[in-house]
């Protein structure tokens, strides 16, 4: 099992670099992707290790949309590019893999 | 604006196309050693050198032709792929606010029907494909886009005028086609609000410039 070491810390990844120990998850990350977490970034990591500690899968922007409530506009201005993708690795979650 | 901080040596990071991003100023030769997610021209071809890009051409108006786009064009979005959807001919349907909650799957002419749930009744009938003649009998294409339906959204797979409004704000451009909007009589004021304008095909030729085109 690969791992990952930032500012002395080590995290457990797979083989793409996803965290695999959600309890290891780091704010620390978030300087890798240039993002400075605010409330704003904060709240749909919150509900995304929430909802996947009760359904066991990382959710996609649309459930984060009908379930969290979050505009998908919104997580698009905050995680430019990738956002579920950015969203998952800095939750300490596994790669999204739902269609829609 | 803050900078990205570099990762430190033999760190494992996912994809998330910023190297792309961050390179996409600088003219580069096409090289082999292209990252991810990136526009791969043909050796030679030098005209375009940009973020990926995707058009997709909805030409269908039936309810199971009008996921395919849909469903590929919110994939590439969440890679950070551009994408522009140009509705045409039955495709029309998808975007006319008259219609679009209102598509329908039929039986006739398609031989890849069977039922998953028949195979309850008896193992081995979900796998059979149904007689086409059921396919003409009154009611049945209501009957198999409830069942449809129904099955989309236990997959919470959104609605068509649903799946617009959410591919709109991922950042999609729709298009209506300038010929089939004409042809078909379409009102301005039925186009579903998403739609970015009607177009010419020498338009829309223009856009997809670079980009991978899908036809459904």
């Amino acid at each position: 099992m690969p791992t990952n070491t930032l500012n002395g810390r080590t995290f457990q990844v797979d083989a793409e670099g996803f965290l695999t120990r959600r309890d290891e998850w780091s704010e620390d990350l978030a300087a890798l992707l240039g993002l400075d977490l605010d409330e704003a970034h904060l709240a749909p990591l919150r509900f995304m290790r929430q909802d996947s500690a009760v359904t066991g899968v990382t959710p996609t922007l649309r459930r984060m949309q009908t379930v969290g409530g979050f505009g998908v506009k919104d997580l698009f201005t905050l995680y430019p590019g990738k956002p579920a993708k950015k969203m998952a690795w800095l939750a300490g979650l596994p790669k999204p893999v739902g269609c829609v | 604006m803050t900078t990205i901080t570099m990762p430190p040596e033999g760190f494992l990071m996912p994809d998330f196309g910023d190297r792309h991003r961050a390179a996409g100023s600088t003219s580069r030769a096409p090289s082999l050693d292209a990252a991810p997610g990136e526009a791969s021209a043909p050796a030679g071809d030098a005209a375009y050198r940009g973020p990926r890009k995707m058009a997709f051409i909805c030409s269908k108006g039936n309810l199971d032709m009008a996921y395919p786009a849909l469903i590929m064009g919110n994939a590439a979005l969440g890679e950070g792929v551009e994408v522009h959807i140009f509705f045409t001919f039955w495709g029309m349907d998808m975007i006319n606010t008259r219609t679009n909650d209102r598509l329908k799957f039929t039986l006739a002419g398609n031989t890849a029907m069977h039922m998953p749930d028949l195979g309850r009744v008896r193992p081995g009938l979900e796998h059979l494909s149904m007689p086409q003649a059921m396919g003409n009998l009154p009611g049945m294409t209501q009957f198999a886009t409830r069942m449809m339906k129904k099955q989309l959204e236990e997959l919470e797979i959104p609605t068509v005028p649903d799946f617009l409004d959410l591919l709109a704000a991922s950042g999609a451009h729709l298009y209506a086609c300038r010929l089939s909007y004409d042809m078909m009589k379409v009102i301005e004021a039925d186009l579903h609000p998403a739609v970015e304008g009607v177009i010419s095909a020498s338009d829309f030729i223009e856009i997809a410039d670079g980009a991978q085109v899908i036809f459904v």
